[in-house]
């Protein structure tokens, strides 16, 4: 019952680099001194933070809650105390930084109570809610909620599972040891999710190049029926997403789209570790397995706590005196670590050191000669040279026309580039810039918006009230014609007065006088407005500047002209 | 490129045995011209020199002038050629990659249009004489008929295009003991030269097929339709194919990367059309090979052909449902 | 000769119509002149052009009474993309106009606020939310960063703070690419 195979085009055959780290079992790396745990840690919402500084926190304990149903819980990796609930800098290629949370641990890893869930008679979405409060997201790198995936897409129902062991990226081995090691949990895991889809069918592909891994599952699968471990032609990018299901099913799944709409899902081995951990035995998920490796002495792979120092992992395998930088993430789509005292994630598969010589850095940028062979390199059947000649002219309409965003980023296509140029850089540039710009269009759109929705509501008032003291005037005068009283004696003279936006009246401005010297006593303490202690030129300038605004204001109280 | 050049060789060793060692002078000339004229832009536009030097794409297009242009042209003809090729059609234009013409096409045409006669000056089959050659190479010394012979093309052309002269393709091939019964004595042995070093190439991967066998294809077809149709007028598609830069163009010409179509439809239309044009100019036109005018005709279509022929992108294959191809 | 004239005749009616018809497929059907304008300008509806508010800025551009270049907020590449939708010259920014500044919001200190609304009746996008005599408060998201606030209150409490930079709003810079830097390479 072999599943007949079908074709990605392109990719490439980098040297896997494999047997580095896939020697030694997986070692469980030391609970370090300090744990930063960033918040948010997954795609979507950012958790909301559960915790106080000071507070005691047991393992497991939730820290953060999934904001909303695009978001996922993050929880306590050890049992200890809540340092500060602060921005620290994230292991990101921008080198920015984000609230994480800073824990002493205590040494006792203390568990929060466990409740396994009996998955076999919970309703799906209690599952779903289950996995998104354990934190359970993609731990391939792309760290995509799983219970979202787990949804059903508009195909009605999910009837394949790929469960994706391809692990093609060079020098990474942490699912390869998880198979081997944790087969039968993998494979718990994948009946639970299995359960939760009802697929009919689950298919496990793992590149060929992993014998063992395929044997212990295989062995591990022995009793479930409709799993099939699927060996798939080693050829980078086959354990990407999109690849390895079409690879399985021939199904291509273009931006934008999830595979559920289509009937089929893919979720990364370790992930289904997970699942079965967090629903089994009720761990959330406090840690991954990492591959160290490169150019160090003694390479491996390590069970470590989310939000332990790179740095603590790094002194395990002794980095070798050459090594020049350290990479998060494959050498094929990580990037370089600014520095080395960041967290480890749950996006953290691999930790590389490298050297000028094992790693060598990309030779001089040259002009793209159209040779082509980034297209046939391009797992996504894109044109890069295209794409590079609109990303790097910033032409970003063009870019998109030439599906930009279909691109991986997976980095085939600067690997073959004879000219070396760093496409994948310009991709991602573009891509950012352009989700930039449609932020700023979308804010302008809306302002615009309410703008006009404004300048309409002000004249409609300035009408309405004008209308009002019209009204009353006529009754006034009617009123003096009978002979009574007028009924006020503030009456304003004319009704033209009233035509502007709201007036002051001597009461109100009593009123605001009063509240001001008021807010004087308080104020003292008030930290200085913005434009205070400037140089004496700027503050001319910010003058100049009100003043104008004070005209415009003036200006702007005059309804605006009907659009051209 | 270094390979595009070794690939050369064969052609280059053929050549030489055929019409003597004058080609060698022509390429040494052309490759000087072409290193220092890149030299000279690279430093006026401010690249580091040694590291573009170094692609070797300056070569190939020296070395394509030298095996187009007659061997025995004069030596200040295949100089100012390069260097036009290189300084105009290439740095002015941006320089490596931006280039919309092939520049040693661009040399052919602009030497072809401003000297015609030097251009058709072509050794005869036998005069090898390498002094002799040099004498009209260097001292400009007007070769006389002796010496030069109008190629196969240049005779059809100039007999066939006179309707009272009443030739046929036959007459006139047969007419020259020397023009060899397939593309012209010498010709054809060069023009397989080219197809072996083409095909290596090919093996390895440094051109793809779609060029080459779209080109040879559809010249062979239109050429074979009309010599079916009317043999007298009309010259086979063997005789087209072997002959002229046929070869050359497939393989090494219209492959440039950089001036050429890059999408594997677009490579089809390119050769196609590139092919279409060759036969035209040839058959009706005034110069005796249209290849260079052909191929710069395709340039100036390839951005609207890279448009109209942009592969479908993975998951966008629109048909079945799901965007896959079962 | 003739049929070499015709062939070439023949090829150039052929690519001419073919353009013809592409430009044809192609055009893009155009927005009014303002529309497009305003579409350009940042909505930030500040005032500092000279006009009260983008639109007005956009017609008067419209009618060829404005400069390009008086939009701070848009900065240099809204004066770009003006130059080249009307096809005028680039011209910096008029310094008289303002200076451009990094995207900021505005921020009520909410002890100091009196509660006297007359930020909310500044605001020209209605980002400020509040009831007389009450605390009022920015919605940061709709805020343009305008600074039209921050003068009518009358007890100073509105300052501008910039937006920081955040790992999702975050751009890859543009790859630079070091030719000279590496000759011996
Ligand atoms: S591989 Fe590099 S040089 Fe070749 S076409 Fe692609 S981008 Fe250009
Ligand atoms: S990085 Fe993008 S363009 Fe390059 S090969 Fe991968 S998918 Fe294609
Ligand atoms: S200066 Fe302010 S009001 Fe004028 S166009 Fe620019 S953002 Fe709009
Ligand atoms: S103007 Fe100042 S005091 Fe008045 S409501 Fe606004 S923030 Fe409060």
């Amino acid at each position: 019952m072999l599943a007949t195979l079908f074709k990605f085009e392109g990719g490439v055959k980098p040297d896997s680099h494999k047997d580095e780290s896939s020697q030694a079992p997986i070692a469980a790396a030391p609970v370090p001194a300090r744990l930063v745990v960033p918040l948010r840690q997954s795609a979507g919402n950012a958790p909301l933070p559960l915790v106080q500084p000071g507070q005691k926190v047991l393992k497991g304990e939730p820290i953060g809650a999934a904001d909303g149903s695009f978001s996922a819980a993050v929880h306590a990796p050890t049992s200890g105390t809540v340092l500060a609930l602060e921005p620290r800098t994230l292991p990101h290629p921008s080198g920015l930084s984000a609230a994480c949370v800073v824990i002493a641990p205590d040494g006792e890893e203390r568990w929060i109570e466990r409740a396994p869930l009996d998955w076999r008679s919970a309703s799906p979405e209690a599952l779903r809610d289950r996995l998104r409060d354990m934190g359970i997201v993609g731990l391939g790198g792309a760290t995509f909620p799983s219970h979202i995936k787990l949804k059903p897409g508009a195909a009605g129902r999910i009837e394949t599972l790929v469960i994706n062991g391809a692990e093609c990226e060079p020098w990474i081995t942490c699912d390869d040891r998880l198979m081997r090691e944790r087969a039968e949990g993998i494979v718990r895991g994948i009946d639970i999710l299995r359960h939760i889809v009802s697929a009919g069918r689950v298919l496990v592909g793992v590149e060929d190049n992993k014998p063992q891994a395929v044997a212990a599952l295989r062995a591990a699968i022995a009793q479930s029926h409709g799993i099939e471990v699927v060996p798939v032609p080693t050829r980078y990018p086959a354990g990407g997403e999109k690849q390895l299901i079409r690879v399985l099913t021939g199904i291509e799944i273009p931006y934008g789209r999830f595979g559920s709409e289509y009937g089929v899902q893919c979720f990364n081995v370790g992930t289904a570790y997970s699942v079965h951990r967090a629903i089994e035995i009720g761990e959330p998920l406090v840690s991954r397995i990492v591959t160290v490796s490169g150019n160090v002495a003694r390479p491996g792979n390590f069970e470590t706590l989310i939000g332990t120092p790179i740095d603590a992992l790094l002194a395990l395998v002794a980095p070798k005196a050459d090594t020049d930088r350290y990479i998060m993430g494959g050498p094929m789509m990580g990037f370089t670590l600014a520095r080395t005292d960041l967290p480890v994630t749950k996006a953290a598969n691999c930790i590389l050191a490298a050297s000028p010589a094992l790693f060598p850095r990309p030779g001089t940028e040259m002009p793209c000669i159209r040779c082509g062979a980034c297209t046939r390199a391009c797992p996504a059947e894109l044109q890069p040279h295209e794409l590079y000649w609109f990303a790097r002219s910033k032409n970003f309409g063009k870019a998109q026309e030439y599906h930009i965003f279909d691109c991986i980023e997976c980095g085939c296509c600067a690997y073959v580039c004879p000219s070396n140029i760093r496409l994948v850089d310009y991709y991602r540039f573009a891509k950012t810039s352009m989700r930039a710009l449609e932020r700023e269009k979308a804010a302008a759109d809306a302002a615009r918006q309410r703008f006009e929705f404004r300048n309409l509501r002000s004249e409609r008032e300035a009408k309405e009230k004008a209308e009002r003291l019209a009204a009353k005037t006529a009754a006034a005068r009617q009123a003096i014609a009978g002979g009574e009283k007028p009924a006020a004696a503030a009456m304003p003279a004319a009704p033209e007065q009233a035509q502007a936006l709201p007036q002051l009246d001597e009461a109100k401005k009593a009123l605001i006088a009063a509240a001001i010297t008021r807010a004087q006593a308080q104020k003292e303490g008030v930290q200085p407005k913005n434009i205070d202690n400037l140089a004496p030129e700027k503050q001319a300038e910010i003058r100049e500047i009100e003043a104008r605004r004070a005209q415009v204001r003036e200006l702007a109280k005059t309804p605006p002209e009907e659009p051209v | 490129m270094l390979k595009v050049l070794a690939a050369l060789i064969p052609g280059i060793a053929v050549y030489v045995w055929f019409f003597g060692a004058a080609i060698l002078v022509q390429i040494a000339l052309a490759s000087a011209a072409a290193l220092a004229g890149e030299a000279a832009m690279l430093k006026l536009r401010g690249k580091p020199v040694a590291l573009f030097l170094s692609d070797g794409s300056a070569l190939v297009t020296a070395w394509l002038i030298a095996l187009t242009f007659p061997p025995i042209a004069p030596w200040w003809l295949t100089v100012t050629a390069t260097l036009f090729a290189i300084v105009v059609a290439k740095h002015l234009y941006g320089g490596l990659g931006q280039n919309p013409f092939n520049p040693a096409m661009v040399a052919f045409a602009v030497s072809i249009v401003a000297f015609p006669a030097l251009m058709s000056q072509w050794p005869a089959v036998g005069f090898t004489d390498f002094t002799a050659q040099m004498a009209v190479v260097f001292k400009s010394q007007s070769a006389q008929d002796a010496v030069t012979m109008a190629t196969p093309l240049d005779a059809l052309r100039t007999s066939l295009h006179v309707p009272e002269a009443r030739a046929t393709v036959a007459g006139v091939l047969g007419s020259h003991a020397t023009f060899g019964n397939i593309g012209g004595k010498g010709w054809e042995w060069i023009a397989l030269a080219y197809l072996a070093g083409g095909l290596w190439l090919l093996q390895q991967r440094i051109i793809t097929w779609h060029v080459p066998v779209a080109f040879l294809a559809v010249l062979a077809l239109i050429a074979g339709g009309f010599s079916l149709a009317n043999p007298e007028r009309y010259a086979g598609p063997v005789f087209h194919v072997v002959t002229g830069g046929a070869m050359l163009g497939a393989f090494f010409i219209a492959t440039d990367p950089v001036s050429g179509a890059t999408t594997p439809r677009g490579k089809l239309i390119f050769a196609a059309g590139a092919a279409l044009l060759t036969w035209i100019i040839r058959s009706f036109g005034a110069y005796p090979d249209g290849m260079a005018f052909a191929v710069l005709l395709m340039n100036l279509c390839v951005p609207l052909i890279d448009m109209g022929t942009q592969p479908p992108v993975f998951g966008h294959k629109g048909g079945m449902k799901g965007g896959g191809r079962q | 000769m003739l049929t070499a004239l015709l062939v070439m005749a023949g090829i150039a009616v052929m690519l001419g119509a073919l353009l013809g018809y592409a430009s044809i497929r192609f055009k893009v059907k155009g927005d009014p002149l303002v529309v497009k304008i305003d579409a350009i300008l940042p909505q930030t509806q500040c005032g500092q052009c000279g006009f009260p508010g983008c639109k007005p800025y956009a017609q008067a551009i419209a009618k060829g009474e404005a400069e390009i270049n008086q939009c701070p907020p848009g900065g240099e590449e809204g004066i770009r993309k003006l130059a080249d939708l009307l096809g005028k010259e680039f011209k910096p920014l008029s310094a008289e106009h303002g200076v451009e500044k990094p995207k900021q919001v505005a921020f009520i200190d909410e002890a100091a606020c009196i509660g006297c609304t007359l930020c909310t009746q500044a605001c020209p996008v209605d980002a400020i939310v509040g009831a007389a005599k009450q605390m009022h408060t920015i919605v940061a998201p709709l805020c343009t960063g305008c600074e039209l606030c921050v003068s009518p209150c009358p007890v100073d409490c509105i300052s501008m703070v910039p937006v920081p930079e955040t790992v999702e709003t975050w751009k890859w810079r543009y790859p630079v690419v070091r030719m000279k830097a590496v000759e011996h390479a």
